[in-house]
């Protein structure tokens, strides 16, 4: 079972949840930046939440199918089609051999995940699918797919998946139902991000820390699976002093001597020697991975006992719908 | 024997890692309580931990608070945060300071000046040294690893004679060959990966420093001692056949 890749449009790459253990010797976590749709993605296929999915950026990829597949796509809305058709998102799709899968460009968020029953056939690296573009490891031979790449796709092997198979190809039609994600996810221009406090939060003039608070800051176009640099009232220090580099991670706002905030997002470095002013709340990460360059952020202080339980809010919204597929697949007739 | 203070060692680093912090300032002793903490870790870590990554004066702990609030106990908190910080402080306290582990010498070989290393000659002028005394001082020293960041494999290193510091290039190379020995101000390290930067060149070695999909993938560890020995461009070129 396979797909070409008949344009790869302007990034696409396999991602899973990350490589996880080895950020001691230097080696990054990388993986989907938005993790709620790769999971939703995976469990509409009948998949491990972790397994390898495409990560499609804002425009231009098409794939053929040179069998027939069962898949799903989440994330941001790069109209989809199939064959010149709407292709539903949030919902299993079934796809005959031949047809091509045609990305569009975004109308909502900024990236398309796309799972295929029985995963992506591509060695773990360190214990992850995920694409490293910089140490060119990962993903499909360390790089980002290419026009002509024939991608092996897995066989579907679990019970969800058969189920799916079955109930579209009797019926030959899309499902008329999908997932509503919106309390997890939305896809604004404009969105308050909420953040913990940083190591060196209050080694910031008070005058930028409500700045910070306050203000609107914009992402500029230098946004990619690395970081995100921000665009507003520049921050400064209370006074100068030498940082030495420490563990950073996904979602740690730096501030460099510029003043321009920088958002460490999923391809970040294992450690940063920039001031923290804040860090990112987990549920938020998502959203901010799905927000466009010239998209405008507000940020608004949490505890981390709030950020703790909207954590798990959401853990259990997810929990909702993976019982909620099961009974789609197995229940229903 | 220290004593420490939870809320003054230990800080949330959002709300899946966190800090401690072991001191303030880059030394030997600091780096042996990082590296012997996070042994300790590894050892007795906890459901839901990730991995521990160790800089000059912190170890970072990330956790999976999802994993950390389902393993909770009746007598426990509820926060992730203050069970993990709870773990990682209970360890901290019977955190023995004397060494562990024998510490690994790599020796990594290495050609100075030439093609090998373009900015040797800045590096000797800037100091006022021949060529010949900057690689006698840089290859004399015995280096220590602090940390691993940056890129894989790459070290930061303590230890260099401040008779070659030399400042960072005014404007960065756009790629630096993998294996290059640079220079930037008292700092000295090794590039694993052809990547841009600013540091002085002043040698190449055929070394590998990143090396997946091996286990560990790098040459270098945090606690290692090197020591960079000069080779010629013939042993250079013998040393890439032996490898390949």
């Amino acid at each position: 079972m396979s797909i070409t890749v008949l344009h790869p449009g302007l990034l696409a790459t396999i991602q899973d949840l990350g490589r996880f253990g080895s950020q001691k010797y230097g080696v990054i976590v990388g993986g989907a930046m938005d993790a709620y749709s790769l999971r939703i993605a995976n469990m509409l296929v009948g998949n491990e939440e972790n397994e390898a999915v495409l990560e499609l950026t804002i425009l231009g990829t098409s794939i053929q199918f040179e069998s027939d597949h069962l898949v799903a796509i989440t994330g941001g809305d790069l109209q989809p089609t199939i064959d010149g058709e709407t292709a539903p998102m949030w919902r299993p799709i079934y796809i005959r051999k031949g047809s091509i899968l045609k990305f569009k460009s975004a109308v909502s968020g900024c990236r398309a995940y796309l799972a295929f029953a029985g995963g992506i056939e591509v060695p773990k690296i360190m214990g992850s699918k995920s694409t490293y573009l910089r140490a060119a490891i990962g993903g499909f031979n360390g790089r980002a797919l290419q026009k002509g790449d024939k991608l092996l796709v897995g066989s579907p092997n679990s019970n969800i998946s058969h189920a799916f198979i079955n109930q579209l190809k009797r019926n030959n039609e899309h499902f008329t139902w999908s997932i509503n994600f919106t309390q997890l996810l939305s896809f604004p221009n404009s969105f308050t991000i909420r953040f913990i406090r940083g190591s060196e939060y209050e080694r910031f003039q008070v005058s930028s820390q409500q700045t910070f608070q306050t203000k609107q800051y914009v992402i500029t176009t230098q946004a990619d699976r690395m970081g995100y640099r921000l665009d507003g009232e520049t921050l400064q220090l209370s006074e100068q002093f030498d940082l030495l580099s420490e563990g950073v991670t996904y979602g740690t706002i730096q501030v460099p001597s510029s003043g321009q905030p920088i958002i460490l997002m999923a391809d970040r470095q294992t450690t940063g020697g920039y001031p923290k002013i804040g860090q990112v709340i987990t549920a938020d990460l998502p959203i901010l991975s799905q927000m466009q360059p010239l998209s405008k952020i507000f940020f608004k202080e949490a505890t981390l006992e709030k950020a703790e339980s909207l954590l798990m809010e959401k853990e259990n919204i997810l929990n909702q719908i993976a019982s909620g597929i099961v009974i789609k697949a197995l229940h229903e007739h | 024997m220290t004593s420490y203070n939870i809320n003054e060692c230990i800080q949330p680093l959002g709300d899946s890692a966190l800090v401690i912090r072991l001191g303030s300032e880059i030394h030997p002793s600091t780096h042996q309580k990082v590296k012997n903490l996070s042994l300790l870790l590894e050892k007795n870590s906890f459901t839901g931990f990730i991995e521990a990554v160790p800089s000059y004066t912190t170890l970072t702990v990330y956790y999976n608070p999802i994993e950390v609030f389902q393993s909770r106990t009746a007598s426990n908190s509820k926060s992730p945060y203050k069970i993990v910080s709870e773990h990682v402080f209970h360890l901290l306290k019977n955190l023995r300071i004397e060494d562990i582990k024998k510490q690994r010498i790599v020796k990594i070989p290495v050609v100075y000046g030439g093609d090998f290393g373009p900015d040797l000659d800045y590096v000797a002028n800037y100091n006022q040294l021949t060529r010949e005394e900057v690689i006698h001082i840089h290859s004399a020293n015995e280096y220590l690893v602090y940390m691993i960041g940056f890129a894989p494999g790459f070290p930061f290193m303590g230890g260099m004679d401040e008779r070659i510091a030399t400042p960072r290039k005014d404007s960065p190379r756009l790629a630096i060959h993998p294996g290059s020995v640079g220079i930037a101000g008292k700092q000295t390290g090794v590039y694993p990966l052809e990547t841009p930067g600013g540091w002085q060149i002043i040698g190449r070695t055929p070394l590998a420093l990143f090396l997946p999909p091996s286990s560990p993938p790098t040459l270098l560890q945090a606690g290692d001692r090197i020591r960079f020995v000069p080779i010629s461009e013939k042993e250079f070129e013998e040393y890439k056949e032996l490898k390949s």
